[in-house]
């Protein structure tokens, strides 16, 4: 009996290991971020502010690589200029004007939550500045697309 | 469990020194308001006996059955599985260890709370009450019954290990709006911290997840607010 009481059950040497941890999404963990699942208000504007974060990243250097094109002279600049104000080129303008919007707005909104201004209006805050930018963003595509 | 129908359990599966985790899949009988612990239980009991989980009060108070239900976190004892869908997934909670099957180590969400917070504390007891022979003091527990589910959501610890989580700042502003003799400048000094009351992202989806009402985030801002206030 006493050397029953002495072995150790299977498995022993391992219970002081760590296990492994769950994270949501697929593969890096960061993709969680964009799990959907039963995500609250507050989950889908961090969400957004990520990806419009990486859009406005992604502007600045697109926007720098197109302004390299005065580099080659009058002619490349005016075939960028007609390229720029086609339909879909100014569609893509809105979007910009959108992924501004969203992240300037909801910038404001979580320096007024995390600063512990407003601490806990920030659902209130993520629509009225909703609201303000969706008006903003309407009169901004009018005076886009209206310049064609 | 007197069933008037049944449901698809996809339950997350991991026993030390597997070589990964998987799902397993049973078919469970329910009837209305059969809750998500139930289901886990009649599955113990009938057809997978290793199916390790964790429980006990049954009525959220406790916080030990905390798992993701469809990728949500609740706690098992009180999610009906009504709405649930013909397919329920279960999963442990996301970025705390897990142990086995849906049982994860909570020693280090314990581990991230501030050393001044006691789980439970001291309270103000009437004054001539006596407490029964071999209990030294009442004690009133906080709102935080500590079930995990704040780590499991929020977004920022499922990419940062050092981030001492929702809890744990919650718990640092609680003993701010009511220190009982802790010292607020050692609170302060704590959580004044990149990866502690800094590192928050700001997206309520501990707030969202929290079974008791404790509203981590809203804490965590006011706290912000505070070591705002004292920086300047």
């Amino acid at each position: 009996m006493s050397d029953r009481r002495s072995e150790r059950p299977p498995g022993f040497e391992r219970r002081g290991e760590r296990g492994p941890v769950l994270r949501k999404g697929v593969g890096v963990p960061t993709s969680g971020w964009f799990d959907p699942r039963g995500k609250a208000l507050g989950g889908f504007a961090f969400s957004a502010n990520r990806v419009t974060g990486l859009g406005l990243v992604f502007y600045l250097y697109l926007h720098l690589g197109v302004l390299t094109l005065l580099l080659r002279g009058e002619g490349a600049w005016s075939d960028f200029l007609r390229l720029a104000t086609s339909w879909t080129f100014l569609s893509l303008d809105v979007l910009l004007v959108l992924g501004i919007l969203y992240h300037g707005l909801n910038g404001i909104r979580v320096a007024l939550v995390g600063s512990g201004i407003v601490a806990d209006r920030q659902r209130a805050l993520w629509w009225s500045l909703g609201v303000f930018g969706t008006i903003v963003l309407v009169v901004a595509a009018l005076h886009i697309f209206g310049s064609k | 469990m007197s069933a008037m129908g049944t449901r698809r359990f996809r339950v997350y599966r991991y026993k030390r020194g597997d070589p990964g985790w998987r799902f397993d899949l049973f078919v469970v009988p329910v009837r209305s308001g059969t809750t998500v612990l139930e289901a886990l239980r009649w599955i113990q009991r009938h057809l997978d006996g290793t199916l390790a989980l964790r429980h006990s009060c049954l009525h959220a108070s406790c916080g030990t059955c905390g798992v993701q239900v469809n990728g949500r976190e609740a706690l098992g004892c009180v999610t009906p599985v009504d709405d649930l869908g013909a397919t329920i997934t279960v999963e442990p909670l996301a970025n705390i260890p897990v142990l086995t099957d849906l049982v994860v180590d909570m020693r280090e969400f314990v581990d991230r709370l501030p050393d001044e917070v006691a789980t439970a504390r001291r309270s103000e007891y009437v004054v001539d009450a006596e407490p029964p022979k071999g209990i030294d003091a009442y004690e009133r527990f906080e709102d935080c019954i500590e079930c995990g589910l704040c780590l499991s959501a929020c977004p920022v610890s499922a990419t940062s290990d050092g981030y001492v989580g929702p809890a744990a700042l919650a718990a640092a502003q609680r003993l701010l709006e009511e220190p009982r003799g802790v010292d607020p400048e050692q609170i302060l000094e704590w959580a004044d911290d990149p990866l502690g009351a800094w590192r928050c992202h700001a997206a309520f989806e501990c707030t969202a997840a929290c079974p008791s009402n404790v509203r981590p985030a809203e804490r965590i801002m006011a706290l912000r607010g505070t070591l705002g206030r004292r920086a300047g």
